[in-house]
C-alpha cells in the first residue's frame, strides 16, 4: 500500500477495501515510525487528521466522493491552516495557529482529503538544503548523512520515505523540483498564476508558485487538479477555463521535439549526474522524441537576478514579522525600536536575515536603479531566452540539479555555492514557466538524480504526459530507499 | 527686505466606498476598535491585497473633475517602513505612475471686492491605503492600536508650489474640499480625519526664480490650523533667515496649542522608503470605455454651474465656459453646453439667471446649496431668479452660517422658502414683512407654511385700489395745509403723506401702490 499510486489508494478507498481512517492511521503510524528519524514534519495532529478521514469516510459513503477524497495529503507548513499551528520553519511563526485556511487548504478541505501534517521546510523557504528551518534539518531518506533539498525538503522526503502518498510544496528558484529530484520523487511547479497564493506565506510573490509533489506523473496530475484554480483573493492568479491535467496521459511522445540547452550541460554538473540525464534523454527518443540543440544564451544571469529580485521581494514581505500583532516577540525590551531589533534579531534565522539585508540594500535610495531595475530589464531577457527557445522546440530537458543529494552541513556556511544548486531551476521561476523534476536513476553513492522538464506556459498537461511516458517504460520513481 | 512666502499641498482625502481599498472590511466610522479589521487590513501572514474598484472610480472621478490625464496604466508600490500601526510594515501606495496626473483648480483668493482668480497646478493625485491608529492615552503606559483606520482609501492630492499666502492655500484648500464633496467622493469630515493637509512651505526673496528650502508641516485637520501652521512657519523662516540663519529641509509638526511648528525628522534622519512596485497587485489599467462611462456619470462641476449662474444667455453662457476651460471657440455652444452638464437635459441648459459673481459664488460653494436655491427658482420662476439668490445668500446662508450649520439641516425647506418669495412677488406681503414671516417659519421647525403664517398674523397686505384711495382722502381731507403746501411746490410733503398712509394701513399696505396712487392724487 505504501507504493500505491492515488489512482490505486482511491480505488481502495471507493472498493470499501479500506477507510480514510484506516489509510490515515497507516501513514500516522509510519510517520510515529519514522519522522524522528527524518524530521519531516514539523506538526503532526492526529485528532484533526482523523476527524477530516471519518468525514472523508461519510463522503465516500454518500457517493460523492472525488478521486483524492480520504487520502492522506502532508501539507508544507508554509500553507495557513485553520487551526494547525503554521511556522513558515520559523521561530518567528512557532507559536501562530493560523485563524483561516490558505486557498489550496481549501481546495484540499473541499474534496475531503486529509490533512496528514505540516511538513518542515527552509525557513520563509529560504534555503536549498532544508538546514536553514528552526526545526532542524530534514534528512534525505537515501542516506541520512545528507540533504534532502530545500525548501520543500519535509515534504520530498514524506514522499519519499513513503510517509504520505503525496505532498504540496511550493517552488520560489526550485523549492519543489530540487529536493524532489534529491529524494527521487516527482515534483511540478506550474506556470505563474495557476496556484493561489492565498494563504502560502509569501517569500518572493512574483516568483512564488505552489505545487504538488508525488511519486508518479498520473499522481502529480490528480494533485494538480486539485490545486489549480482562479482565485479572486490573489490578484495575481488567472482565470482560466478549468483543465484535467490527466487528458494528455497516454499520447504517444512521436515527434516530440525536446530542447537541450547548450548552456546546461556544462562542467558544473557532476558526472554521476551527466550520466543519468543522458542516459533518460535515450529512452525518450527510444519513445519516439527528437532532440534538439538549443541555446539560453542568458542563463548565467539567472543566479544573480534571482539574489536581487528574491531578496528584495522578502525584505519587504518579512516586514509584517515585527512582534507586533502575531508571532514571536523578544521577551525583554526597553522601546519600540528595541522591541522590533530583537523580535526579528531572535525570531529570524541567519539565512533569513541575509535576505533580509540584501533586499534591503538593492532597494536603498541610491542602488535601486542600479540592481533592481537592472535586475528587472535582466529578468525580461531571461523570458525572451525561453520565448525564442520553444519556437524550435516543445518541451526543454536538462539536470534538475548539477549534483545528487550533499552532505548536511557541506554548503551550509557557503551562501554562494549552495545558491548555485538552483542554478537550473531559477530560470523557469524567473521566467514565470512550468517546471519539472523526474526521478532519471541513481548517481554515485546510490542517490537519485532527477530529470529537469521545462515547458512552455499552460503546458502541464503535456509535460505530464512527457512524464508520464518515460515513467511507463522506466521504474526509478517506483524505488523506495530503505527506511529506518 | 521684501521676501515671498510658497506653499504647496499634499491632501489626503478618504474616499467614501463602502469597503477598504484592499479589503472587504467595512470603512464606516466610529466603530469599536478593531471591529472593522479583517486579516488582511491586519496584515496577517499570507493574506493578499485585491483592489477596490470603487476606489478607483473615484480617483478617475476626481481627475475628470480636475481635468488631469487619467494614467491609462498605473503602478502600486510598497512605501517600507516600520510603525505598530503600519500592520504589512509597508504602505501599500502609487509612486512613479499614478492613477492622476496634472490638472489645476482655480481658486478665488484675498477678501471679498479685492479677491483675485488665480489657477493652481496639480502635480497628481494618487491611491493609497491609511493606516491604522496608535492609542497612547486610553491606556496605562502601553500603547493600543486600533487598525479600523487601515486599509480606508485615500487620494493624496498633491499641488504644485503655486501658492504665495496662507489665504491662498486655504482658498484652495477649501475649493479642493468643497470640490471632493461636491463630486461625491468623499465625505469632507475633516474632525473624522476625512481630509489632512500637509503643507510645503518655503520662502524667497521677492522677484527671485528658485524655490528656497522647504519644511513640510505635517497632518494638519483644520483649515485654521492651516493657516496658523503656515503663517508661523513662514515667519519662522523669515526670522532664521533675516538672523543669518539657514533652513535645513525637514518635517515638522504644528502644535496647535503653543501655536508653533517644531521638527519631527530633518534631511539626515529621512526614511528610504525602499519604494518598489507591489508583485501582489497587477498594474492597474483603466480603458477608455470605463472613463467615458464615468465621464457620462459627472455632475455638473461648481465652476461650471457659477458659469450657468452668471449667463445672461446661451451665447454668453457658452463664452463663458470657453473661458473657464479653454475649449477652441469654434465648439458649438450647444454642444460646449451639453458636455457641460452631462446630467443636464436640454431644458436645464436654460436655467440661466444673470446672477452676480458674487451670488453665484456663493451659491456653489457646495453642491446642497447649489441645488436648494435651483429647488427654489423652479417653484418661485426664474425671471425672480435674482430675489431667490437674494433670499438663499442674505437670509438662508447668513443664518445658517450663525448657527454653525450647513444647508442639509436648514430649518426652512427649499418648497417652504419659494412659497414665501411667491407671496413677495405676488404682492401679498411687502421684503419687510417677509423677514418677520421668514423669523417665524425658522422658529416654528414644524415646516409651517408662508401662507399659513399670513392668514394667522392677518399680515395680508393692502392692495386694494379703492381701499388706498379711501384712506388717502381721509388723510387729505384731515391734512388740507399739506396737500396745499405740496400743490404749492413743497415735494417733501409727499414722504408725510406716505407715512400716513402707512401708519395708517399698519404697515400692510403694498407701499410701490400707495406711491403711485398718492402721485396720481396728489397732482389730480
Amino acid at each position: 500500500m505504501l507504493n500505491s499510486s492515488l489512482k490505486q489508494l482511491s480505488a481502495l478507498l471507493a472498493q470499501k477495501e479500506i477507510s480514510s481512517v484506516e489509510l490515515t492511521c497507516e501513514f500516522l503510524k509510519r510517520i510515529k515510525a519514522l519522522n524522528p528519524n527524518y524530521n519531516a514534519f514539523i506538526t503532526i495532529n492526529e485528532e484533526m487528521s482523523l476527524a477530516q478521514a471519518r468525514n472523508a469516510d461519510a463522503i465516500i459513503a454518500s457517493g460523492d466522493a472525488h478521486p483524492l477524497t480520504g487520502i492522506p495529503i502532508a501539507q508544507k507548513d508554509i500553507f495557513c491552516t485553520k487551526g494547525w499551528l503554521t511556522t513558515c520553519g520559523s521561530k518567528m511563526l512557532s507559536n501562530f495557529i493560523s485563524p483561516y485556511d490558505a486557498g489550496v487548504i481549501e481546495h484540499f478541505n473541499k474534496i475531503g482529503a486529509v490533512n496528514i501534517g505540516k511538513t518542515n521546510m527552509d525557513e520563509f523557504a529560504m534555503g536549498s538544503s532544508n538546514e536553514t528551518s528552526f526545526y532542524g534539518p530534514v534528512k534525505n531518506p537515501w542516506n541520512i548523512a545528507t540533504v534532502p533539498g530545500g525548501s520543500s525538503g519535509g515534504s520530498a522526503c514524506a514522499v519519499a520515505a513513503r510517509m504520505a502518498p503525496a505532498a504540496t510544496g511550493t517552488d520560489t528558484g526550485g523549492s519543489i523540483r530540487q529536493p524532489a529530484a534529491l529524494c527521487g520523487v516527482s515534483g511540478i511547479k506550474p506556470t505563474y498564476g495557476l496556484v493561489s497564493r492565498y494563504g502560502m506565506i509569501a517569500f518572493a510573490s512574483s516568483l512564488d508558485q505552489g505545487g504538488p509533489i508525488a511519486k508518479s506523473a498520473a499522481d502529480l496530475a490528480l494533485m494538480l487538479n486539485v490545486m489549480v484554480g482562479f482565485d479572486p483573493r490573489d490578484s495575481t492568479t488567472l482565470q482560466r477555463e478549468k483543465e484535467d491535467y490527466t487528458h494528455d496521459l497516454g499520447k504517444p511522445l512521436d515527434g516530440l521535439r525536446i530542447g537541450l540547452p547548450r548552456e546546461y550541460f556544462v562542467k558544473e554538473m557532476s558526472d554521476d549526474v551527466a550520466r543519468a540525464v543522458e542516459a533518460a534523454i535515450t529512452e525518450y527518443r527510444k519513445l519516439g522524441a527528437k532532440t534538439v540543440e538549443i541555446s539560453l544564451p542568458n542563463t548565467k544571469l539567472s543566479i544573480p537576478v534571482y539574489y536581487v529580485l528574491a531578496p528584495a521581494e522578502a525584505s519587504s514581505n518579512l516586514s509584517r514579522f515585527d512582534g507586533v500583532r502575531y508571532g514571536y516577540r523578544a521577551p525583554k525590551y526597553t522601546d519600540l525600536n528595541d522591541m522590533y531589533q530583537k523580535s526579528r534579531a531572535q525570531g529570524f534565522g541567519a539565512e533569513v536575515k541575509r535576505r533580509i539585508l540584501i533586499g534591503t540594500y538593492v532597494l536603498s535610495h541610491g542602488y535601486y536603479d542600479a540592481y533592481y531595475i537592472q535586475a528587472q530589464k535582466l529578468r525580461r531577457l531571461i523570458a525572451q531566452d525561453f520565448i525564442e527557445a520553444f519556437k524550435q522546440c516543445d518541451i526543454i530537458m536538462g539536470p534538475t540539479s548539477p549534483t545528487t543529494a550533499f552532505s548536511l552541513g557541506e554548503k551550509s556556511n557557503d551562501p554562494l555555492r549552495m545558491y548555485l544548486s538552483d542554478a537550473y531551476t531559477i530560470a523557469t521561476n524567473l521566467a514565470g514557466l512550468p517546471g519539472m523534476s523526474i526521478p532519471a536513476g541513481f548517481g554515485n553513492e546510490g542517490k537519485p538524480v532527477g530529470l529537469h522538464i521545462i515547458g512552455n506556459y499552460f503546458s502541464e498537461a503535456q509535460m505530464l504526459n512527457v512524464a508520464y511516458q518515460y515513467q511507463q517504460v522506466m521504474d526509478w520513481h517506483a524505488q523506495m530507499p530503505f527506511t529506518q | 527686505m521684501q521676501w515671498e512666502i510658497v506653499v504647496g499641498l499634499e491632501v489626503h482625502t478618504q474616499l467614501s466606498t463602502k469597503s477598504k481599498i484592499f479589503s472587504g472590511a467595512s470603512t464606516i466610522f466610529g466603530a469599536l476598535p478593531n471591529a472593522q479589521a479583517c486579516l488582511i487590513d491586519i496584515g496577517f501572514p499570507g493574506v493578499l491585497p485585491v483592489l477596490n474598484r470603487d476606489a478607483v472610480e473615484r480617483a478617475i472621478k476626481f481627475g475628470l473633475a480636475v481635468g488631469a490625464t487619467i494614467n491609462p496604466v498605473s503602478i502600486f508600490a510598497r512605501k517600507n517602513y516600520f510603525y505598530p500601526d503600519l500592520p504589512k510594515g509597508y504602505q501599500i501606495s502609487q509612486y512613479e505612475l499614478p492613477v492622476v496626473q496634472g490638472g489645476s483648480i482655480k481658486i478665488q483668493a484675498g477678501h471679498y471686492g479685492s479677491e483675485h482668480n488665480k489657477n493652481i497646478r496639480l502635480t497628481r493625485a494618487h491611491l493609497e491605503e491609511d493606516a491604522g491608529k496608535s492609542l497612547h492615552e486610553d491606556f496605562d503606559s502601553v500603547t493600543g492600536i486600533d487598525f479600523n483606520r487601515a486599509g480606508t482609501p485615500l487620494l493624496e492630492i498633491v499641488s504644485e508650489p503655486d501658492m504665495r499666502s496662507s489665504s491662498e492655500a486655504i482658498a484652495f484648500a477649501k475649493t479642493l474640499h468643497s470640490l471632493v464633496r461636491w463630486i461625491g467622493i468623499c465625505d469632507g469630515n475633516m474632525q473624522e480625519g476625512s481630509f489632512r493637509c500637509d503643507a510645503n512651505v518655503s520662502i524667497r526673496r521677492l522677484g527671485e526664480n528658485t524655490l528656497g528650502t522647504r519644511r513640510e508641516i505635517k497632518n494638519l485637520n483644520s483649515f485654521r490650523f492651516l493657516q496658523q501652521a503656515i503663517d508661523y512657519e513662514a515667519q519662522w523662516q523669515i526670522d532664521t533667515l533675516e538672523s543669518g540663519g539657514k533652513i535645513q529641509q525637514a518635517t515638522v509638526l504644528f502644535d496647535s496649542s503653543k501655536r508653533e511648528t517644531r521638527v519631527m525628522r530633518n534631511k539626515e534622519n529621512a526614511q528610504d522608503y525602499r519604494y518598489f512596485p507591489d508583485p501582489d497587485l497587477l498594474p492597474l489599467e483603466i480603458s477608455q470605455k470605463w472613463i467615458e462611462q464615468i465621464n457620462n456619470s459627472m455632475p455638473e462641476l461648481p465652476m461650471q454651474r457659477s458659469c450657468r449662474f452668471m449667463a445672461h444667455d446661451t451665447t454668453s453662457y457658452a463664452d463663458a465656459l470657453r473661458e473657464q476651460f479653454g475649449t477652441k471657440p469654434e465648439t458649438n455652444p450647444d454642444i460646449l453646453i451639453k458636455q457641460s452638464c452631462h446630467m443636464a437635459t436640454v431644458n436645464d441648459i436654460h436655467k440661466i439667471y444673470a446672477l452676480s459673481a458674487y451670488d453665484a459664488a456663493m451659491l456653489t460653494a457646495d453642491i446642497t446649496t447649489a441645488d436648494y436655491f435651483e429647488e427654489v427658482v423652479k417653484i418661485v420662476g426664474n425671471t425672480h431668479a435674482k430675489l431667490c439668490a437674494n433670499w438663499v445668500v442674505g437670509e438662508i446662508i447668513t443664518r445658517l452660517n450663525q448657527e454653525s450649520k450647513i444647508i442639509v439641516v436648514s430649518l426652512i425647506s427649499a418648497q417652504q422658502l419659494a412659497g414665501l418669495l411667491l407671496r413677495i412677488v405676488d404682492g401679498t406681503i411687502s421684503g419687510k414683512t417677509a423677514k418677520d414671516v421668514l423669523n417665524d417659519m425658522w422658529n416654528s421647525m414644524d415646516g409651517v407654511t408662508a401662507d399659513a403664517i399670513i392668514e394667522t398674523k392677518n399680515l395680508k397686505q393692502v392692495s386694494s385700489k379703492e381701499e388706498i384711495e379711501r384712506i388717502i382722502d381721509e388723510i387729505f381731507f384731515t391734512n388740507p395745509r399739506q396737500v396745499s403746501d405740496y400743490r404749492n411746490g413743497k415735494v417733501k410733503a409727499f414722504n408725510f403723506f406716505f407715512g400716513q398712509v402707512m401708519k395708517a394701513t399698519t404697515g400692510k399696505a403694498n407701499p410701490a401702490q400707495v406711491k403711485k396712487i398718492l402721485a396720481e392724487k396728489l397732482i389730480a
